[in-house]
């Protein structure tokens, strides 16, 4: 196929602007499905994703557009992420591209989201199409919302197509605007092969599958294949393009086009997504520039509640890194809960991500420790390290000062919130920076936030104190110094290493207590009194007792029947099984992740 | 060789009461005179089929005690239950002294039906009064007032009946430590030669678990009222109270919940703590026979059926592994204030005691729930009131 008649682009939108349900209709205009085989949504086909009604993983998908102006056109539409987790995912995906289109809400204009995927996109060079979506909503008001584009953004957007992706209008719109807006790739077949990976899958079959996009060169079946980073070599045995839901084998893949390789790879550390593949014998000279090195934002432990399963858990998350270049892991182990492995997400959905994907998709039940970030500890002897699990503090004696990661934090807030939302900040350590009108009922606010304030919860107070109208973005800043201690749990007199935090000195006490009270709640009583403190260093500064079990006692004899009798002791024992001994105390799995949500009372 | 005789309990169901109280959750409910009485027949054509199966290994047992239990057997004309003996003394080897009981309802008695029971040979009655206030035997759902128990337990000690059993309750509805304290008091003074002390538990599927299963103690909008359930703490202190007050009195704890003056005690009651071998006849009736513990249906009409055939009426056939046995012989033991002993259990299963329960017996020692003295191993008071959460522990892994 004519490279001129290629368009390789993606949408970007804030979260629930229609983008996926408008990429459906994308793909059912271009007529390869019918009708009756379109699912819902048909990009979003992980059964989480559609319950949460997000895009995790980027996927992509070929289609053939007959154009108005006679010509067959072949639409790469690559899929990306919606949520702020994601924007490595996003960034991806984007520099596979030519162009996007933008899709905003009629209704609801710009979103925090929406600038920041703009940026993204133009910082790799893409060119930007408006689509205003959802034009059948009474309160559309897809005037003030080209406007905005215009003044916000500075995209012209007065032709922008006005479509409802929900109802189908004007979808020809929006495949036109792709033909004509959209620049056709560049790249010659006939140099040296270089192409991005942009994302893989596993295949328990074909091993490892890469999605890329070719740059420059040709790659055929039998063609010799390099990772330029990893250095891992391989033969490619199928290449195909992406029809939607299946894979689609043809001969050779060239530059411009989008399309997948397989080449028997079972090794998943070989196949970096963000590499470069080239011939192994003939190959490029540098790797291509632009993917963004992924950094771990948050760390959590993740263990077996059966200690039995370390391994299964070791093959999934294995399984899971292949499909998600973000995800990091490294085995750790902890007194209370054993051998286990110390996660690294982009941020807390990423995190509950992976959790509910290894429980559900792989049928492990986990215990998941408080998530934290990584806090660089500046040493007495001039040593700096980095810590991510906070009971690999060193003694505070060694400790000169530690630093803690700050982002730079976009809220965007109609203004009769403008109040509570600052509060929030506030009451998260922010560092007020500036606040801008967007117009007159609408602000930008600028805020320098600790991390570790937004990791937890942030994200649904914010909601709740806007009634779910401000939006949110954030990027990392740098590190700043804190004034941070290590919160230690003691239950019974012992320490539980899973329960340890590294909290701000100033609100240590308040988090102590809550921390015991929590577990107060979440601990069931015992056959004898326990305990339970929060102390820094030696220094016990909160404490509450769960007293011992008053009263476990049957009266009464059933008659002769003892094997009811038997069974209900038997469930009550399978229910202690269920928990986490330390020392000679049963904690209830739940317990080591509740203690997260004390924002919730 | 003449082999030696072994001990056998005799457990009668009878399913049928003047109306269901909305705690209860035995198979028991009000039915016609047409159904008890097809149900009695059913009920003997049940034993005489055991009987007949099993006559060869019955002739090793001799029966120790037979007891009526319900329901309310003393709901049944006179002689149906005289009948029912009759039939049991035909086929089974009787002990001179057998105890024989009856449960009883207030309400349910007759002078007729007393006397009766005496020409029948039986010889304990067992009577519900759960309540000396009647203000709490209202809100239980009780047919019967204080006046009218104490009309019933007279009548049967004019019939000549000289043991007695009294039922009663704590942690009732409505209850308070004086007004628990008086129903002890009252009990005391009547003095039957042995009390049961229960206190009520809500079970599932009964008309007070959807009143007081998911709240606390039952209080309307978090707010107490006067029908609340007592908290743990006041419950465990009228457990405490009933020791004391029956204790001075000359009752002694023999089991977590029973009391009797000496020599008074229930045998029927001790042979499931012991183990000793039991049939069950009836609807639902359990049995514990030959290594196996068995379940009778629980469906009336299929009970009936299955009966009408001569087929065995159980649905369920638990074989006991060595396992099995050594948890119940220590769950069921423990339970008795005499607990077990080191020398039955080792005898019993060629292993010792604390080869077997080492850890778990070290533990509860330790935690103060245990006591060994004398080759015997028992429940301490602290131990009692958290009982379910140590007996768990004598359930083997594996």
């Amino acid at each position: 196929m004519d490279q001129n008649r290629i368009r390789n682009f993606c949408i970007i939108a804030h979260i629930d602007h229609g983008k996926s349900t408008l990429a459906d209709r994308i793909i059912e205009k271009t007529g390869l499905l019918t009708s009756r085989e379109m699912q819902a949504q048909v990009l979003d086909n992980m059964e989480l994703e559609r319950e949460r009604g997000i895009t995790i993983k980027a996927q992509t998908v070929r289609t053939v557009y007959k154009a108005k102006d006679g010509e067959e056109y072949i639409f790469n539409l690559i899929d990306t992420p919606g949520h702020v987790d994601f924007n490595y995912e996003v960034s991806r995906s984007l520099a596979a591209c030519e162009g996007a289109l933008l899709v905003v809400d009629a209704a609801q204009g710009i979103e925090a989201q929406t600038l920041a995927n703009v940026y993204l996109a133009l910082d790799h060079n893409l060119d930007i199409v408006p689509v205003i979506n959802k034009i059948d909503l009474p309160s559309a008001d897809p005037e003030r919302v080209k406007a905005e584009i215009e003044d916000v953004i500075g995209l012209p957007a007065q032709d922008a197509p006005l479509i409802s992706a929900k109802t189908g209008v004007n979808i020809e719109d929006v495949l036109e605007a792709v033909v004509h807006k959209i620049p056709a790739p560049g790249g010659s077949e006939n140099h040296p092969l270089k192409a991005l990976i942009f994302d893989s899958v596993y295949d328990p079959y074909k091993g490892v599958i890469i999605f890329c996009r070719i740059m420059e060169g040709t790659v055929k079946k039998g063609t010799p294949i390099r990772m330029m980073a990893t250095g891992a070599t391989a033969e490619v045995v199928e290449l195909g393009t992406f029809a939607p839901g299946q894979f689609l084998p043809c001969d050779k893949l060239s530059a411009g086009m989008v399309g997948y390789l397989t080449a028997s790879l079972k090794n998943v550390k070989d196949t970096r997504v963000g590499d470069t593949v080239t011939n192994a014998q003939e190959p490029c000279s540098e790797p291509l520039p632009g993917y963004k090195k992924v950094n771990s934002m948050v760390y959590c432990g993740m263990y077996p509640a059966d200690g039995a399963k370390y391994p299964d858990l070791r093959d999934a998350l294995e399984k899971l890194q292949l499909n998600d270049a973000a995800l990091k892991f490294e085995p750790e182990n902890s007194v209370a809960l054993g051998f286990g492995f110390r996660c690294g997400f982009l941020g807390l959905l990423h995190l509950e991500i992976i959790q509910e994907r290894l429980e559900r998709e792989y049928n492990l039940d986990l215990v998941t420790t408080a998530p934290s970030v990584i806090y660089k500890i500046h040493k007495t002897d001039g040593d700096v390290i980095d810590i991510t699990n906070p009971s690999n503090l060193p003694d505070p004696s060694e400790v000169d000062y530690m630093e803690e990661p700050i982002v730079s934090a976009e809220i965007m807030v109609t203004t009769e919130f403008v109040g509570a939302i600052m509060k929030l900040c506030q009451e998260r350590r922010g560092n007020y920076l500036g606040m801008e009108y967007m117009e007159t009922t609408r602000a930008l606010l600028k805020y320098e936030l600790p991390l570790n304030e937004i990791i937890y919860d942030f994200f649904d107070a914010l909601k709740s104190r806007s009634k779910g109208y401000a939006s949110f973005d954030y990027e990392l800043k740098g590190y700043e110094r804190a004034e941070l201690v290590k919160l230690d749990i003691l239950i019974n007199k012992e320490e539980v290493d899973a329960l340890s935090f590294i909290v701000p000195e100033a609100t240590a006490y308040e988090r102590g207590r809550r921390m015991c009270e929590k577990l107060k709640a979440e601990i069931p009583r015992q056959l004898f009194e326990i305990p339970i403190q929060a102390a820094i260093g030696s220094k016990v500064i909160a404490r509450e007792t769960v007293k011992a079990m008053r009263k476990d006692v049957l009266a009464k004899c059933y008659g002769g029947d003892i094997t009811r009798k038997k069974k209900l002791l038997e469930k009550q024992k399978e229910g202690k099984k269920r928990m986490r001994q330390v020392g000679n105390v049963e904690i209830p799995q739940k317990a080591f992740m509740s203690v997260l949500k004390l924002d919730e009372d | 060789m003449e082999k030696e005789q072994k001990k056998l309990a005799v457990y009668v169901h009878i399913p049928f009461c003047a109306k269901k109280c909305g705690y209860c959750d035995f198979l028991s409910a009000p039915a016609t005179g047409q159904v008890r009485e097809a149900y009695i027949r059913a009920l003997r054509q049940e034993i005489s089929a055991f009987a007949e199966r099993n006559r060869k290994a019955l002739l090793d047992y001799y029966v120790c005690s037979v007891f009526f239990g319900g329901g309310t057997p003393s709901l049944l004309f006179e002689g149906v239950l005289g009948g029912i003996l009759g039939l049991l003394r035909e086929k089974l080897i009787f002990r001179e002294d057998a105890e024989i009981t009856v449960e009883c309802n207030p309400n349910t008695l007759t002078t007729k039906k007393l006397s009766s029971y005496q020409r029948d040979g039986v010889n304990r009655l067992s009577i519900g009064l759960q309540s000396a206030d009647n203000r709490e035997l209202a809100l239980l759902g009780r047919i019967h007032t204080f006046e009218d128990f104490l009309l019933s337990y007279r009548m049967a000690r004019e019939a000549g009946f000289s043991n007695i059993n009294i039922d009663i309750m704590a942690a009732l509805p409505g209850q308070t430590m004086d007004s628990y304290a008086k129903t002890l008091g009252t009990v005391v003074k009547l003095k039957p030669e042995h009390i049961s002390a229960y206190s009520l538990i809500i079970e599932e599927g009964t008309p007070f678990y959807e009143r007081y299963g998911e709240r606390d103690f039952g209080g309307l909008d978090g707010k107490p009222s006067d029908e609340c359930l007592p908290d743990e703490e006041t419950e465990r202190a009228m457990y405490q109270l009933t020791g004391e007050i029956l204790g001075e009195a000359g009752y002694s704890r023999y089991e977590i919940s029973n009391y009797a003056r000496e020599g008074k005690e229930c045998r029927h009651n001790i042979c499931y703590w012991n183990r000793t071998q039991y049939l069950g006849f009836g609807l639902g009736a359990a049995s514990f026979f030959d290594g196996c513990r068995y379940c009778n249906v629980g469906d009336l009409t299929s009970y009936m059926e299955m009966a009408a055939c001569g087929k065995p009426v159980c649905k369920k056939i638990t074989r006991l592994s060595k396992k099995d046995s050594m948890e119940e012989f220590m769950f069921l033991g423990l339970r008795m204030m005499c607990g077990v002993s080191e020398s039955d259990f080792s005898r019993q299963f060629g292993m010792g005691l604390f080869e077997v329960y080492g850890e778990v017996l070290k533990k509860h020692v330790s935690l103060g729930l245990i006591k060994v003295r004398d080759g015997r191993v028992s429940l301490t008071e602290r131990g009692i009131d958290v009982s379910n959460a140590v007996f768990c522990d004598f359930l083997l892994d594996g």
